[in-house]
């Protein structure tokens, strides 16, 4: 069985980008596109890992993982946080509302691949 | 810095040398003539410096070697000693004892002292030996030898995700495979107050020095400001008052990487040495308590084997039913009992490592040191006694073995030597090699040097692999310099008779331009051996089940011998074969089924023409008495489930007699 993972950001290419990078790592992969539909997602499915973009409307990366932490579901989960900005103020809000880590975009595809390896193993 | 396990051995090591110390010097206040206690000061003197050099400790090492230098004119008989000098001393072992530690004292004491032990033994006392480390070391920022790297995860990892597996492995692939992991269990709380979301445990890890500080922090990324984490560099060499670059990284507040001061080692020793408790789940025993344990199953084999017999004889099916289920028990005691003894050779290769560093710096040779073969067990007792002696050799390989990069490159070989520890078990014996691939002893000089010290006549015909050893005779050193590490000629006695006390063997090979290889032969000198029980005439002897090869039917044409030698064709290969009922004496008529049992030791193998063989049994050994250790054919004896005593035949003493027969055939052949 492969793991599955979940990526949610607005940019189809992003998301496309992710998609066909884990896929053809052996990966499943389901996409949502923005924090609502993310939400929903994962609340539905517990996943091996999440992705989540910071800059989407409706719903920021951010509060989508204040929302999702907030469900007991979310256990033991881990969340990767996108983001373009790489200042710091972003970065420890997203870890102290519960990302296990983060990624400045743009990255390559291996950068991408490491990183789900280490955390979805 | 060594993990906190080996500061801890080194720091027992150091208290037993230190009790030795202090003893011998209130000893020589009252009897200053005595040159035993005079040498016996001055060896644990050089074994402190060469140990504390070995552990970082370059400040102790520096101001033993003056220390020691005085004991040295007093061994030599250039000084007495006076109780001026006693004083001294027992001031000077105070010092050291701060020192130890991992106190800073004042440094000016060190001059002090070193020139009132100096002062106290002139007359024509030395000037003291210029210390050794400070000249010797080179004064360049010291070089980072290892990270050490302590680290509790945010209480919430799990909660969001984290794998600490996952992380431990990852910093495993950063420092490679000399990667250490310990836990620190020093915060699990009790069992019902436990979160089952929450990591207790703290991790500490040495990493190799050679990882730049970056790496490590990379594996925290994102968590460092959540979590706990230390990462102090420990430096190899004492470094040289000059302030270390730091490492190009984000200083974090839990995590001030210390730049190097001078004392930065010993410092660190006494922190490392507070965090082994916690570290490791090990419980220490003392030694004795261990050998209590095994002389009792040592008794237990020995009465289960008398009841055995008891059992066999009644033909009661419920007691012989209970006799199977002891005997099975006392075997599996037994069997625990010497894994508590057994040791991994491992446990004492980190000396080793650094050793080869520290010589590689004070040399000024480049090369690789390799080990092969450490997880080769052995009894503990044995372990630690191998410990000396291998510094020893490993020190005069690379010291008088190896060229320096100009000499081998100029004779074709590559720059970088090559020293190899290896060990292995061969049947009953443990075989611990050390190689180097560098200029080959010089037969000539030896031969001439022991002649010279007597050790040998100018007409002695004596074979290469004899004059070889010499080297290994108390008082032979071809080194003429004195360098903090090789000494001044202790301890090439030393390996010969810690080799010998262990009932091992040393043999030498060398050729000139390729190097030299030292092969110890250790028996495994166990409390208990599987051994094979053979009747000579009406007496039984044991022999160790592991030395023996083969055992046949004698055959007819030797049947009728009666001499005590003889040889017989096995595989292609003449065997020597020693009648042990003639080797003994015993008069009883030989029996009509007489067997050859076939016992190999160094590679060579000897014969046994026995009577019977009555079977394997648990051998425990007991020494002879000192009236009896000179008979070398026996290395001890055993007692019997019914009672009787059988003695142990050497094998390795059999199978030299066999050489010797087979020299003697060779020699009438020619």
């Amino acid at each position: 069985m492969s793991k599955e993972i979940l990526i949610v950001d607005d940019s189809p290419s992003v998301r496309r980008m992710v998609s066909m990078t884990l896929q053809q790592a052996g990966y499943a992969v389901t996409e949502a596109v923005d924090g609502a539909k993310g939400l929903e997602a994962a609340k539905a499915h517990r996943y091996a890992m999440v992705i989540t973009d910071q800059n989407m409307p409706n719903m920021t990366g951010l509060e989508f993982i204040q929302a999702y932490r907030a469900d007991p579901s979310s256990s033991g989960v881990p969340i990767i946080f996108l983001s373009t900005e790489s200042e710091g103020g972003l970065k420890e809000a997203a870890r102290a509302a519960g990302a296990l880590g983060w990624m400045v975009k743009p990255f390559e595809q291996e950068q991408l691949l490491a990183v789900v390896k280490k955390v979805a193993g | 810095m060594m993990d906190a396990e080996t500061q801890e051995i080194f720091r027992q090591e150091a208290e037993a040398l230190m009790e030795a110390l202090q003893e011998g010097l209130l000893v020589l206040k009252e009897t200053p003539d005595d040159l035993e206690v005079v040498a016996g000061v001055f060896r644990a003197l050089h074994t402190i410096k060469g140990t504390g050099a070995m552990f970082g400790f370059s400040r102790l090492a520096s101001f033993v070697h003056n220390f020691e230098a005085a004991f040295e004119a007093v061994r030599s008989g250039k000084s007495v000693v006076t109780p001026e000098l006693i004083n001294v001393a027992l001031t000077a072992y105070d010092l050291i004892a701060e020192l130890l530690e991992g106190g800073e004292p004042d440094p000016a004491k060190d001059e002090e002292l070193t020139a009132a032990l100096a002062a106290a033994t002139s007359g024509e006392a030395p000037a003291p030996a210029a210390a050794p480390t400070a000249s010797e070391v080179p004064a360049a920022p010291a070089e980072i030898k290892e990270w050490d790297l302590q680290f509790r995860l945010p209480p919430d990892f799990m909660e969001i995700g984290g794998n600490p597996i996952a992380m431990l492995d990852e910093l495993r692939e950063v420092g490679g495979e000399t990667t250490i992991v310990r836990p620190l269990t020093d915060r699990l709380p009790s069992i019902a107050q436990m979160d089952t979301k929450v990591i207790y445990t703290g991790w500490q890890v040495i990493l190799p020095g050679a990882i730049k500080e970056n790496a490590i922090r990379d594996v925290f990324m994102f968590h460092e400001d959540q979590m706990e984490l230390s990462i102090e560099p420990v430096h190899a060499a004492p470094a040289a008052p000059v302030a270390e670059p730091e490492p190009a990284a984000a200083p974090l507040a839990e995590a001030a990487a210390a730049p190097a001061e001078p004392a930065a080692t010993a410092k660190d020793a006494p922190k490392a040495a507070k965090a082994a408790p916690a570290a490791v789940a090990q419980l220490r025993v003392a030694a004795d308590r261990v050998d209590l344990i095994m002389d009792r199953v040592g008794e237990l084999v020995i009465a289960e084997a008398r009841l055995a017999a008891i059992a066999n004889q009644l033909e009661n099916e419920a007691l012989l039913g209970v006799v199977e289920d002891i005997q099975r028990l006392a075997l599996g005691l037994r069997d625990s009992t010497m894994a508590l003894r057994m040791t991994p050779l491992s446990s004492i290769m980190g000396r080793f490592r650094r050793l080869s560093h520290d010589l590689a710096e004070t040399t000024g040779k480049t090369f690789d040191f390799i080990v092969e073969g450490e997880e080769t067990e052995l009894d503990k007792t044995v372990v630690e006694k191998l410990t000396d002696p291998l510094v020893h050799m490993i020190r005069n390989s690379v010291d008088h073995g190896l060229e320096g990069p100009e000499d081998r490159a100029a004779s074709g070989k590559p720059e970088r030597g090559l020293v190899k520890l290896s060990a292995r078990h061969a049947g009953a014996e443990v075989v611990i090699e050390i190689i180097d691939d560098g200029r080959g002893m010089n037969e000539e000089a030896i031969r001439k040097r022991a002649i010279e010290r007597g050790l040998l006549t100018e007409d002695s015909d004596v074979p290469r692999s004899e004059v070889l050893k010499m080297v290994l005779e108390p008082g032979f050193s071809t080194a003429a310099a004195v360098t903090a590490l090789s000494g001044r000629g202790v301890g090439a006695d030393v390996v010969k008779q810690a080799i010998e006390a262990l009932n091992g063997t040393i043999e030498i090979t060398s050729e000139p331009g390729e190097g030299t290889v030292f092969t110890l032969r250790l028996p495994l000198t166990l409390a208990i051996i599987e051994g094979l029980l053979i009747g000579v005439g009406k007496e039984r002897y044991a022999l160790p089940l592991l030395s023996v090869e083969q055992i046949l039917e004698l055959p007819e044409e030797l049947a009728g011998g009666t001499s005590a030698t003889d040889v017989i064709e096995l595989n292609n290969e003449l065997v020597p074969v020693l009648r042990l009922r003639q080797v003994f004496n015993r008069d009883a008529s030989a029996s009509t089924h007489q067997k050859i049992v076939i016992v190999g030791a160094n590679d060579t193998r000897v014969g046994l023409v026995v009577d019977e063989i009555i079977g394997t049994n648990q051998t425990v050994i007991k020494q002879l008495s000192p009236l009896h250790s000179r008979l070398k054919i026996f290395s001890g004896a055993t007692i019997l489930g019914d009672g009787c005593v059988a003695l142990i035949l050497d094998v390795i003493h059999l199978v030299s007699l066999g050489q010797e027969i087979e020299q003697r055939l060779k020699g009438t052949a020619a």
